[in-house]
């Protein structure tokens, strides 16, 4: 048996976006030397719905939003049964000298992190990167890494699955914790 | 997310349709890659890979290298003319001595069939075939059908003719089980002394006049004349064969519809194709050299992927 708890329901989900792309605001001011990328599969959801929004709120035309697929740099190849089927990357523009700000859906060990930016720096080298995620995983990192925008922090333990739904793709927008229900009450 | 149906990649022969499709896949995101300022990603930084050439070749001897290298891998080539091969040392015993060293692939290109597929029941590594003898060159065939693919889109009832030494040509048969895998429609054509005796069993069309071959077809691929391996004469002078076989501007212009022209190298210029037919717009010869690197990539990810 396992149970699902609503970390964030379609309401909260959307005052999210909104307050991470004011705090984008304020340490971002005209994003004329930032670019958003989002890492693929998940990521480039939130990326795109960020980018969205900071169109609706600041009036900016275009602010650059590409997608970074790691599956060639991840740690984990050979080491599973199958190897990993890739995902499109685009980047239409030049990173070099740029803020890049990197977007993820979960932040969970920090592995995928730590191949993004891999994956990154084969496009140039960036002034400065940032990290932003949906919802952070705390205390179950594997490498160094935090991110500097958070959607929502949560405790969690390894045999919890955190699923961020979309309403691109899932019909709607919502956070669930799925736990394995080990532990009879 | 899946594996290849395979262990080694042989030949065409033994993987199917699914299989092409995901090297098609993955070989997408590796164009993409190769066309990144930086070129090279660490998938493959803890493989080895031996080539193995016991025959001329530059294309695909290079292709291969590069995309090892642009996986990172490690590289260590040999060529048949410069190694102890002429000291009278079998293949088993060449290889198992190179394996020796830790190796974890072999690509291999040898002049008789059946050599990769000998190799790989003999010898503890994954084999990839770069061409054995008159048999099969799957590389070759899934690069010509990547670029058909992205010409055209699908394949399925696409018309494609392969025109002329078919009897000497692995990549004709190569590419005639890839195509026939992917539903495209093959004819070949070519002198009859050219034509195998009973190609029609492989379910392809056999045209003897070049006119017709390529007013039916919608891609044609022109094989060179494999003299190397013409021990005997099958036609009566290579001007002959230029006469009817060659293509030129002449009859492409002459066609009712534009048809797309490839080569799988090395181009004998003026014989089998002119050089205004190579260097045109319809040629897609540049591209399949392109997208070798790629396709080659995609294989070779795909098999490391299977190595534990």
């Amino acid at each position: 048996m396992s149970a699902q708890l609503q970390l964030l329901n379609a309401d909260a989900f959307n005052h999210t976006i909104k307050r991470l792309c004011y705090e984008l605001i304020e340490n971002h001011n005209n994003f004329e030397h930032t670019v958003i990328i989002g890492l693929q599969p998940r990521g480039i959801f939130l990326s795109s719905r960020i980018c969205e929004e900071l169109v609706h709120i600041t009036g900016l035309k275009n602010i650059p939003n590409g997608h970074l697929d790691v599956t060639f740099y991840r740690d984990d190849f050979r080491r599973r049964e199958n190897p990993l089927v890739p995902n499109r990357t685009q980047i239409d523009f030049i990173i070099e000298d740029k803020n890049v700000i990197l977007v993820d859906d979960v932040l969970y060990t920090g592995r995928t992190i730590r191949a993004g930016m891999d994956a990154l720096l084969a496009f140039g080298r960036p002034k400065k990167v940032e990290l932003m995620v949906l919802i952070d995983r705390r205390y179950s990192r594997h490498l160094p890494i935090q991110p500097d925008y958070v959607g929502k922090v949560v405790d969690t333990i390894t045999s919890d699955n955190v699923k961020v739904k979309w309403n691109e793709v899932d019909g709607k927008d919502e956070v669930l914790m799925i736990t394995e229900n080990q532990v009879k009450l | 997310m899946s594996a290849l149906s395979v262990k080694h990649l042989l030949g065409i022969k033994d993987i199917n349709a699914n299989d092409i499709e995901m090297i098609f896949k993955t070989a997408d995101t590796f164009k993409e890659v190769i066309n990144r300022p930086i070129k090279k990603i660490p998938s493959l930084r803890d493989i080895t890979i031996a080539n193995l050439f016991f025959e001329n070749s530059t294309r695909t001897k290079l292709s291969f290298e590069l995309a090892e290298k642009r996986l990172s891998a490690d590289v260590i080539n040999f060529a048949a003319s410069s190694s102890s091969v002429s000291k009278g040392e079998t293949l088993i015993d060449t290889v198992n001595n190179i394996l020796a060293m830790k190796v974890d692939m072999v690509v291999m290109r040898h002049p008789y069939a059946g050599a990769a597929k000998f190799l790989s029941k003999h010898v503890n590594a994954t084999i990839i075939n770069a061409g054995d003898g008159a048999h099969e060159h799957p590389t070759q065939a899934l690069l010509d059908a990547f670029t058909i693919r992205e010409k055209v889109g699908d394949l399925k009832g696409c018309k494609v003719a392969i025109v002329g030494d078919i009897l000497h040509s692995r990549v004709a048969l190569s590419n005639i089980f890839c195509l026939q895998k992917l539903g495209a429609e093959v004819m070949v054509c070519g002198p009859a002394t050219l034509i195998p005796k009973y190609i029609h069993e492989l379910g392809v069309k056999v045209e003897p006049e070049l006119k017709k071959a390529l007013e039916w077809c919608d891609v044609a691929n022109m094989l060179r004349i494999q003299l190397e391996r013409q021990d005997i004469k099958f036609f009566p002078s290579l001007r002959e064969y230029v006469m009817r076989y060659g293509l030129n501007k002449e009859i492409l212009n002459n066609l009712s519809k534009e048809i797309i022209v490839m080569h799988p190298g090395p181009i004998n210029r003026g014989i089998e194709i002119t050089s205004d037919v190579a260097d045109s717009k319809q040629s897609l010869i540049l591209q399949q050299v392109e997208n070798g690197v790629a396709v080659r990539m995609a294989v070779l990810y795909l098999l490391a992927g299977a190595i534990k």
